[in-house]
């Protein structure tokens, strides 16, 4: 079956014609790839955006065929694991999955298919020898993402708003407060949630992202910092409204926001799963995946904060001196609130 | 007579072979709206079609289905029996996820041992669903609240009930990113059934339960006194009065059998597949079971055959994505098969109505022919 197709590889695939019609596992050049995003999926403008991107760029360079499925909201594991059979009996190899949601099914499932290569992104829970467990330090990156919004703020008073309440932001909660606390001790932080498990609206509900913000400002916030996926661009708009300050996540956000709020963006916490992902596929290209986790925090430059449009210029060494003591192990930042 | 309403809640039913047209229609119906929407998209119906119950078929894919119908076959039970009554129980998702929260952390806790605690997780959740509804109830009963308005708002209190209640320091434990509650040990997991051969995944032992809550559900209103009053009081309050039906007592008895049913819904995942109660767990199974019971027309047998559409129609979105066809198709199939069934029994009451009439017109009109001719 397409032996032949399959051996000489190296064409693009659109060049192999009418003869290949079936397809066959082996027939791209760097393999079929199942991506299963968590619920929102491509174009959430957040995490699952993230991953997508890094796709995209390994389709680009190493010719990876790619089909990509979404979870529905409220499903049970067993759509899930469903899910990642379906992609690895239909000879995709690898698979990631998208979010710590997919951990218990990623477990259960690549134990079923051991010559399959699984990643699963943010969860260190599922292991196994064909498992990359792709996690990140989102508290480093917030620690100092919580330094700027201190040493920005005129007012002494800061404000973090959470899409959902699940441990996974309450890092970033824990990173943000921590910061802005090293540098100065007395300062005022609001913290709010847009909604509590089981309800995951926070992460897709502009128009609440904005009322919340709108109230911090009032309160008498002037720097506000969102890890609140498709929400922060509500947040944005209050801030952009009361001319204060904002922290983007997990991108650059100065970059990929509406451009007619981005401006009040003064930074922003990179989170890389885009670098992740593609670094993933890299080394499943390569064959030199070792499996196991992969933790992305400041010193392998898997989180970070942004500095473009230069509005956090005047403090960058500052920052970069706490970046240098979280690297150095100087400084721990909690993960807990 | 009965009313839009009563005929739309399935409070009054068609008899004989109308009884299985009407749902047929709907669903046929429903499948051509679908194709018209797939040419639209630019996609091949037949294909598709093909290509999905081909998936469906698979032994694997059976199991998953089978295993969906029975947590959606309770749900359509629990708020079926408010339909009856002509009580709303919008309140169903609340009352089984606060249910299984509490249940999954009495089973994690592991008081009693194997077997045993199988059956105090089932008590504790049907009594914890049993108490949300019955606020409800209460509420109705003596202060003439609205369930509708009293369920949802319920609802919403669950969730920051739950939400509340699964933090690290109150029943949930930290693992990583995901917080759950402490596992069920194994010895109290339900065992699962391999009854679909070609596969190695089991039935949720859960489906004998659900059969069972069928049928206890079908003898309770169709065969007991209390099922009586119980659809008398649903069709006719006043007439139930003066037959000397305490409604007050009915409103409450109602809302806790419903409520103690939907504390069942989550127990297929909870002791059969989770053993835990997570930030993972299902939600909006409650609104699921309302689609089901109207499809259903709460009828045990015809919310069987809905609960398995339905679990088929979920199932199928991964597949419809690897067509590259968007998955909210099967949201599209969900909406028009609801109102197609709702039309079609309508439809089919109507024609009924004045087929009688224009039969009792006839025989009116020839009033010296001999019984035997004019049947």
């Amino acid at each position: 079956m397409l032996m032949a197709a399959a051996a000489c590889g190296g064409s693009d695939d659109k060049a192999e014609t009418g003869a290949s019609a079936s397809s066959d596992a082996g027939a791209t050049k760097g393999g079929k790839v199942g991506l299963a995003y968590d619920i929102g999926g491509r174009g959430d403008q957040s995490f699952n955006d993230a991953a997508a991107v890094g796709l995209d760029k390994a389709k680009g360079e190493f010719g990876m065929e790619a089909k990509e499925l979404e979870a529905s909201p409220g499903e049970t594991d067993a759509q899930k694991e469903e899910r990642l059979r379906l992609l690895a009996s239909g000879g995709f190899n690898p698979i990631v999955a998208v979010g710590f949601a997919y951990s218990g099914s990623v477990k259960k499932v690549a134990a079923e298919f051991p010559d399959v290569k699984f990643a699963i992104v943010d969860d260190a829970d599922a292991t196994g020898p064909n498992i990359s467990n792709l996690v990140f330090a989102e508290e480093q990156g917030s620690y100092l993402v919580g330094a700027a919004a201190a040493l920005k703020s005129q007012k002494g008073n800061v404000g973090f708003i959470g899409g959902v309440k699940v441990p996974l932001i309450q890092k970033f909660e824990a990173g943000y407060v921590a910061g802005a606390k090293a540098v100065k001790p007395d300062i005022k932080i609001q913290v709010k949630y847009l909604s509590e498990p089981p309800e995951f609206t926070g992460f897709n509900d502009p128009a609440k992202g904005k009322t919340t913000a709108q109230g911090m400002l009032d309160a008498g916030a002037d720097v506000v910092y969102q890890a609140a996926g498709g929400s922060g661009g509500g947040v944005f708009e209050a801030v952009k409204g009361a001319n204060a300050m904002a922290i983007g996540v997990d991108s650059d956000q100065a970059l990929t926001a509406d451009k007619a709020v981005s401006d009040v963006i003064i930074t922003s916490m990179l989170k890389k799963v885009d670098v992740a992902v593609y670094d993933f596929l890299k080394n499943y290209t390569a064959n030199s995946l070792k499996g196991g986790e992969t933790r992305y925090d400041l010193k392998a430059g898997g989180v970070d904060f942004s500095t473009t449009g230069g509005k956090v210029d005047d403090i960058k060494s500052q920052l970069d001196e706490y970046k240098n003591k979280i690297i150095s192990g100087e400084i721990t930042v909690s993960q807990t609130p | 007579m009965s009313t839009f309403l009563d005929r739309v809640f399935g409070r009054v039913g068609l008899g004989g072979v109308m009884a299985l047209v009407a749902p047929a229609l709907a669903v046929v119906f429903a499948g051509l709206v679908t194709s018209v929407v797939l040419l639209i998209a630019g996609h091949q119906p037949v294909e598709a079609f093909t290509s999905l119950v081909e998936y469906g078929a698979q032994p694997r894919v059976l199991v998953l289905i089978v295993n969906l119908a029975t947590t959606y076959f309770l749900s359509a039970v629990a708020v079926a029996v408010g339909f009856r009554m002509n009580l709303f129980n919008i309140g169903v998702d609340g009352q089984y996820r606060l249910a299984a929260l509490v249940a999954a952390a009495v089973g994690g806790a592991a008081l009693v041992p194997g077997p045993l605690n199988i059956v105090l997780v089932v008590l504790v959740a049907m009594l914890v669903g049993a108490l949300w509804a019955s606020i409800a109830a209460v509420l109705k009963v003596t202060r003439g609240v609205s369930e509708v308005i009293s369920t949802i708002m319920l609802n919403a209190i669950a969730t920051g009930l739950t939400g509340w209640l699964l933090t690290a320091d109150r029943l949930g434990v930290l693992s990583g990113n995901a917080i759950g509650t402490p596992p069920i040990p194994g010895d109290a997991h339900m065992p699962g059934m391999a009854l679909i051969p070609g596969t190695p995944m089991k039935i949720n032992g859960f489906l004998v339960v659900a059969i069972i809550v069928g049928v206890a559900y079908a003898v309770l209103l169709n065969r007991t006194r209390f099922g009586f009053n119980l659809r008398a009081t649903g069709r006719s309050e006043p007439a139930a009065v003066a037959s000397g039906v305490n409604v007050k007592r009915m409103v409450v008895a109602a809302m806790v059998i419903s409520g103690a049913s939907a504390g069942l819904i989550g127990m297929p995942e909870l002791l059969g597949s989770s053993f835990e109660y997570s930030l993972n767990f299902p939600t909006g199974l409650g609104f699921t079971g309302i689609a089901i019971a109207l499809l259903g027309r709460n009828n045990a047998v015809g919310m069987a055959v809905g609960a398995l559409l339905w679990g088929f129609l979920d199932s199928s979105s991964d597949a419809l994505q690897l067509m590259d066809i968007s998955k909210e198709l099967v949201d599209i199939m969900k909406g028009v098969i609801v109102l197609s069934v709702i039309i079609a029994y309508e439809l089919v009451h109507r024609y009924r109505v004045v087929a009688a009439q224009r039969k009792v017109s006839r025989e009116l009109a020839a009033p010296a022919e001999t019984e035997g001719a004019a049947a």
